[in-house]
């Protein structure tokens, strides 16, 4: 028994990888629950919205690394991701004034938005495609790691290394940063509450004399910044490849709806509600069994529930059974 | 089926669409703009024939004002229109014909959110306020439009309304019926408004709190504040009002002072119940 390589161990493949994850979901719920909660429709072309603005990094990345600018030790794309943001800011608002201002104007039914969006999730996604192709791409450059396997071992002694990436690092700093920013608008500045009141009562928001269709463009605006920074920040874990964002859509709506859809505290902790069972369920349980259990007791197979393969699966069965036991979400979202 | 394609097809399915707090207001667009009148009443909804979108007609020549430092009151049987009345004096309906003047200007052409700037408040009669924000928020909100200090304002409301002072910090939805008139009216006067309207301030509570809600609508009324008002309760509103109107299927059918209508054995054989 060895419950220290298991501790490091569990953290090295299961907790740093997921808590990565987990924060990249919660960005992309956010932004999901932002446009149900404002706009009062699921938006399906929210995982191309993360790609388009992901894809503008990506080519300012590419620009600024052949004029030879560079961050240190951190990667690039922090530098780009302002102009990928206003890329997709400029995206949303020209597909709002060409698509969905049109629907608002006659009053359509959000079911209507819902498979508009639809829609325009095929064209963002045919865009994306178009422009940088359906191939991975790498844009990560700079240091690594913030402490590589080998430098932990040799640090600690210990027989277990723990590697602790650096977009792992900036995924949850940035996370952070955004959320308490996010919070702060809403919770505190006029436009945040009158967006919160636009959510709450449409009529009586205009009977105060709130601008919807301000409300309505600040919401994408905000949507684009999460959609964009999520988006660079699963590139930049991961890889880039237009297709995974489309596939994203599961697991971001699952967050958002666990937590409690419309509920912005509700999408961070279903994300890593997400996250988590992901991670645990396709993790191979082999190593951290054969450190935590008494010699001889760990049996000789992988203890691994699922296949990687099938970790969408996943999300779709604990969307499942919130659906069934707590439709309202973990958080006090609306009903489903 | 509705011919309209882009109305409800009956999807209330919340995974995929959020149905809480949405907007039935059809706003009159905001590109019109207003233009000086001469005379006439404070505020007026002049000769006004309309319904909510291409459905039929609910108000046929209806008139309705309220002069300056005054208090008119609507009353008259349920599915008379008086609600709807209110909604397209404040712009929240498309009028087909009529107009409605405010303060030497006609504003027919304006938006809800340009009347409220122009001076309007407006009390709906329900979802009168944000419920899952406080109460401070409320206010906050209602005087949305404005830029200088609202600090004053709030006192005022505050001292207006001294429940409202303990409760600031509370989310409005957890208050009890009278309570959250209090907040709806609050919300309202936040704009410091040159003239107030009230659907039904009064509905759903107790008598006690039904009292004293008339008389603090009296307390705002003698500040110089202009009240057009819709009631239930016709004989009480009568009593406390310069002016009145009796509504019967969107038209006219009486019109006088608080007391010529409350001796009208017409009307008292109609609707006051003898």
């Amino acid at each position: 028994m060895d419950l220290l390589n298991a501790v490091i161990a569990l953290s090295n493949y299961v907790i740093i990888p997921a808590m990565a994850y987990g924060s990249q979901l919660a960005l992309g719920a956010l932004g999901v629950t932002l446009i149900y909660g404002i706009l009062r429709f699921s938006n399906f072309a929210h995982g191309d919205t993360m790609a388009f603005g992901a894809m503008v990094t990506v080519l300012v990345t590419w620009g600024l690394q052949s004029l030879g600018v560079s961050l240190g030790p951190l990667p690039t794309a922090l530098l780009a991701l302002p102009f990928g943001i206003m890329g997709a800011m400029a995206l949303l608002l020209v597909t709002d004034r060409m698509v969905y201002r049109f629907y608002r104007e006659q009053k359509a039914k959000p079911v209507i938005l819902v498979i508009v969006s639809l829609g325009v999730a095929f064209i963002m996604n045919g865009l994306v495609r178009f422009i940088i192709g359906p191939d991975d791409q790498k844009f990560s450059d700079g240091e690594r790691f913030i402490i590589s396997a080998r430098t932990f071992k040799k640090m600690t002694g210990l027989e277990e290394g723990l590697a602790i990436k650096t977009t792992q690092g900036i995924t949850v700093i940035t996370a952070v940063i955004v959320v308490a920013l996010l919070f702060w608008f809403l919770n505190r500045t006029r436009t945040g509450k009158s967006m919160r009141a636009y959510s709450d009562n449409e009529d009586l928001a205009l009977l105060s004399g709130i601008n919807p269709e301000r409300v309505v463009m600040i919401t994408w605006l905000l949507v684009a910044a999460l959609a964009t920074t999520a988006g660079v920040l699963y590139g930049l874990d991961k890889s880039f490849k237009p297709f995974t964002y489309f596939q994203l859509l599961l697991p971001i709506f699952a967050s958002a709806i666990v937590g409690g859809l419309g509920n912005p505290l509700g999408a961070i902790a279903g994300g890593f509600v997400i996250a988590f069972s992901e991670v645990t369920v396709t993790y191979a349980w082999k190593k951290v069994a054969g450190y935590a259990l008494p010699d001889g007791w760990a049996p000789d197979g992988l203890i691994q529930l699922l296949s990687t393969d099938y970790k969408l699966a996943v999300s779709f069965i604990i969307l499942l059974v919130v659906l069934l036991f707590k439709p309202t979400g973990l958080f006090k979202g609306k009903s489903v | 089926m509705s011919s309209d394609p882009y109305s409800d097809r009956g999807n209330a399915d919340k995974s995929i669409t959020n149905l809480d707090g949405i907007g039935s207001a059809q706003p009159v667009k905001g590109d019109g703009s207003a233009y000086p009148v001469d005379g006439g009443p404070f505020l007026i909804g002049d000769t006004m024939t309309g319904g909510y979108g291409a459905g039929p007609d609910i108000l046929h020549d209806c008139t309705i004002a309220v002069e300056r430092g005054e208090i008119a009151v609507i009353v008259g049987p349920n599915g008379a229109g008086k609600s709807t009345g209110m909604k397209a004096v404040f712009g929240m309906l498309n009028l087909r014909q009529g107009h409605v003047r405010l303060d030497g200007e006609d504003i027919t052409k304006l938006s809800p959110q340009a009347r409220v700037a122009k001076g309007m408040g407006f009390v709906p009669q329900t979802s009168n306020i944000f419920t899952s924000m406080t109460v401070e928020e409320n206010l906050e909100m209602g005087a949305f439009i404005r830029k200088d200090d609202i600090r004053g304002t709030m006192e005022q409301i505050y001292d207006l309304f001294p429940i409202l002072r303990d409760k600031r910090k509370q989310p409005a939805g957890e208050l009890s019926g009278g309570q959250r008139q209090q907040v709806a009216v609050g919300r309202a006067l936040m704009t410091k408004p040159k003239v107030l309207m009230l659907d039904e301030p009064t509905a759903g509570v107790s008598p006690i709190v039904m009292d004293e809600l008339f008389d603090r609508i009296i307390e705002v009324a003698r500040t110089g504040i202009p009240i057009l008002m819709v009631e239930q309760n016709a004989r009480q509103a009568l009593e406390i009002a310069d002016k009145g109107y009796v509504l019967v299927q969107g038209r006219n059918a009486f019109t006088g002072t608080g007391k010529e209508l409350l001796n009208d054995p017409e009307v008292r054989k109609s609707f006051l119940g003898g």
